[in-house]
């Protein structure tokens, strides 16, 4: 039956979607942002370790969806390991719990330079709803410094290959 | 007396829609001893500023129970009830209440870095509570090393800390430590009105967002003797029933990608997205978040909806026999789910363990064939039971329960009532308990209400009692075959940390 499928798979070609190109505007202001931090290049291909510091597992859901068929996110050059020593970027989500701070401090040390932090979802970007909470300390950027921040409640994995293309893109040039 | 007899014999008082037994401090030691002989299910355990409650199932029947606080402490429910355990260190953390006799007091979600101690107690100390690192449960033998992992993980998951002991290959303990991702929910929900908190009701745990939010709104609709209109039940009820397969596709394929074999994940992955778009045009929004709010539902479902969520399940249905199939048939995938993870019958029905963990081992729980919950009462719903309690059968479960879902979902919306989405719900001074099935298993919400406003609250995910028999069912197996088991459980993370 396995054999089966392969020849079907193969017969009907790939069902991933093809992709537009990437958001110009954004790996344009971003191009500038990453040369400025770094001189080293990387190349058109980036490493990813996502961190959760407080997600409800939402943005988790739509992280999943990227390595789908659908998406394929390796054809951009991007791939998620599973070591931040491996990794050229943070992707992390939630708001920054209290007793995530000093693991994402520490995940983030573990990342070698140079390094970009990607903040995702409505509570990586400001704490979201749990803003005013005793048990966060905010956003990702009250830990560590961030290099993008890509919106929603979650973000669908559309716009996070949006953001993510930006920064490779940006990365190459 | 046996344990129920106790509890009802005890005064009450008003709760929606069971009342609740106020039992005095010796009933409810009373009633702590009976439960070593008595197979009274405990659902749930939390408290507020003065008392300790507990929701127990009994047959059908369905027990509120509590006691006040006398000196800071009341009697533990844990020497007879392992469940308890985890729900009296998470009452000491968050109210500073102290269960006498229980059988573990080490910090659980109280880490030492909110800088205050008993943050929902009438009176929050400026303190750091427990202090790191953790303590574990010590372990002897020959040869016994320990694996520490986490909290970040390798994959792409949710932080927590596992605690292997292993001998060689083999696991002889494994200690779940939670808690890293306690965002102070309950606190957020305190002064709010119903529909305000329900935006964190939906954050408790994002792959059950309308599973909660319709456990949470059902709560505050008991409370305020408010009944939505039957359009709102059933879009629930569609809503309820796209998650349920949307996340068992999700955690089928994950199951068959941590035993290597990654061709049937990608299928079962496409028809989650399928899903997920349809989800989109019909109501949205992809995970439905904040779809569901108290008295109905925030906006009906989009004319194009049901053409596209029918064409998905369709799409699913043509294909499921023969990935069921291929799963049964490939001996690889075969020899690593069959007899891997084994949760005994017994155990499950001693932490009344709901959902897929409670019904791949024997337990028939099932909220959705219970009364007083719609839109499933003309449905006859038919879950799935097995008894090997093994990753296969949970597994399984979760296929039976895609086949079944999608029968529903096709009632559902080939019987969509017309009216309108909602009502507002009224101002109240009153407690209510709500619940759903979700794709996990049986969700509880208790709230009371104070002039409308949220006084106290407290949310009961499944993974309460599924995380603690995650860890009985990996003893005795490799430490390679713990992620395979634990996607099989697939414990919420943050459902449990609050």
């Amino acid at each position: 039956m396995v054999w089966n499928r392969i020849a079907r798979t193969l017969r009907a070609g790939p069902l991933t979607e093809p992709a537009g190109a990437a958001d110009e505007a954004t790996a344009h202001a971003l191009a500038e942002r990453l040369h400025a931090a770094s001189q080293a290049r990387l190349g058109r291909s980036l490493a990813i370790r996502q961190v959760d510091a407080g997600s409800c597992n939402g943005c988790e859901l739509e992280i999943h969806m990227l390595n789908s068929v659908v998406y394929d996110l390796e054809r951009f050059g991007l791939h998620f390991v599973a070591s931040p020593r491996h990794a050229d970027v943070l992707l992390v989500t939630g708001p920054v719990t209290k007793s995530m701070h000093d693991a994402l401090l520490r995940t983030h040390g573990a990342t070698p330079d140079p390094k970009w932090v990607v903040a995702v979802g409505d509570c990586a970007i400001d704490g979201g709803v749990f803003k005013g909470s005793y048990a966060i300390t905010g956003g990702t950027d009250s830990a560590v410094p961030v290099d993008l921040t890509i919106r929603g409640c979650p973000p669908s994995p559309a716009a996070l290959l949006d953001g993510l293309r930006s920064l490779v893109e940006a990365n190459g040039r | 007396m046996t344990a129920a007899e106790i509890i009802r014999a005890a005064p009450t008082t008003p709760c929606h829609p069971w009342p609740r037994h106020v039992l005095p401090g010796q009933s409810w030691q009373a009633m702590a001893d009976a439960l070593a002989a008595d197979p009274l299910a405990l659902l749930a355990l939390w408290a507020d500023a003065g008392h300790v409650h507990a929701l127990f199932r009994d047959g059908a029947d369905i027990l509120p129970a509590s006691t006040a606080i006398v000196g800071g402490a009341y009697p533990a429910l844990s020497p007879h009830r392992p469940a308890a355990a985890w729900f009296e260190r998470a009452i000491r953390d968050l109210w500073g209440h102290q269960a006498a006799g229980g059988t573990d007091s080490r910090p659980w979600l109280d880490h030492g870095k909110w800088g205050q101690t008993a943050p929902l107690s009438t009176r929050p100390a400026a303190a750091s509570g427990a202090a790191e690192p953790p303590e574990f449960l010590p372990v002897e033998g020959e040869d016994i090393h320990q694996i520490p992992v986490g909290p970040v993980h390798a994959g792409i998951i949710e932080p927590g800390h596992f605690r292997f002991h292993a001998q060689g290959e083999t696991v002889v303990r494994l200690e779940v430590r939670l808690g890293y991702l306690h965002k102070g929910t309950l606190a957020l929900m305190r002064g709010k009105s119903p529909r305000a908190a329900a935006r964190f009701a939906a954050r408790l745990s994002g792959d059950s967002t309308v599973a909660h939010s319709i456990a949470f709104a059902r709560a505050a609709e008991a409370a305020t003797a408010t009944d939505p209109p039957p359009r709102a039940h059933a879009l629930r009820g569609v809503m309820a029933e796209i998650e349920r397969i949307a996340n068992h596709l999700g955690d089928c394929g994950a199951i068959v990608n941590d035993a290597a074999f990654p061709m049937l994940q990608a299928r079962f992955t496409w028809h989650r997205e399928a899903v997920l778009r349809a989800t989109a045009r019909a109501f949205g929004n992809r995970l439905m978040m904040d779809a569901v709010i108290p008295g109905g539902v925030a906006a009906d479902i989009t004319a194009e909806g049901p053409p596209a969520i029918l064409a998905a399940l369709a799409a699913i249905e043509a294909e499921h026999g023969e990935l069921a199939r291929l799963a049964e048939d490939t001996s690889s995938l075969v020899d690593r789910l069959v007899s891997t993870g084994t949760l005994s019958a017994a155990l499950a029905a001693r932490f009344a363990a709901g959902g897929v963990v409670g019904r791949a081992a024997g337990q028939p729980g099932d909220l959705r064939v219970a009364p007083g919950y719609p839109p499933y009462r003309t449905l006859d719903v038919r879950p799935a039971l097995l008894t090997e309690g093994d990753v296969d059968a949970r597994f399984r479960v979760r296929m039976a329960e895609i086949t079944e879902s999608i029968r529903l979902l096709r009632a559902l919306l080939a019987s969509l009532p017309d009216g309108p989405v909602s009502i507002t719900l009224p101002m109240a001074s009153a407690e209510g308990i709500g619940w759903a099935e979700g794709f996990r298993g049986d969700i509880w919400h208790w709230l009371r209400l104070d002039g409308g406003l949220i006084a106290a609250a407290f949310p009961r995910d499944p993974s309460w009692l599924h995380w603690p028999l995650l860890e009985s069912a990996v003893r005795g197996n490799i430490v390679a075959d713990f992620p395979l088991v634990n996607k099989s459980f697939n414990g919420s993370y943050s459902g449990v940390d609050l």
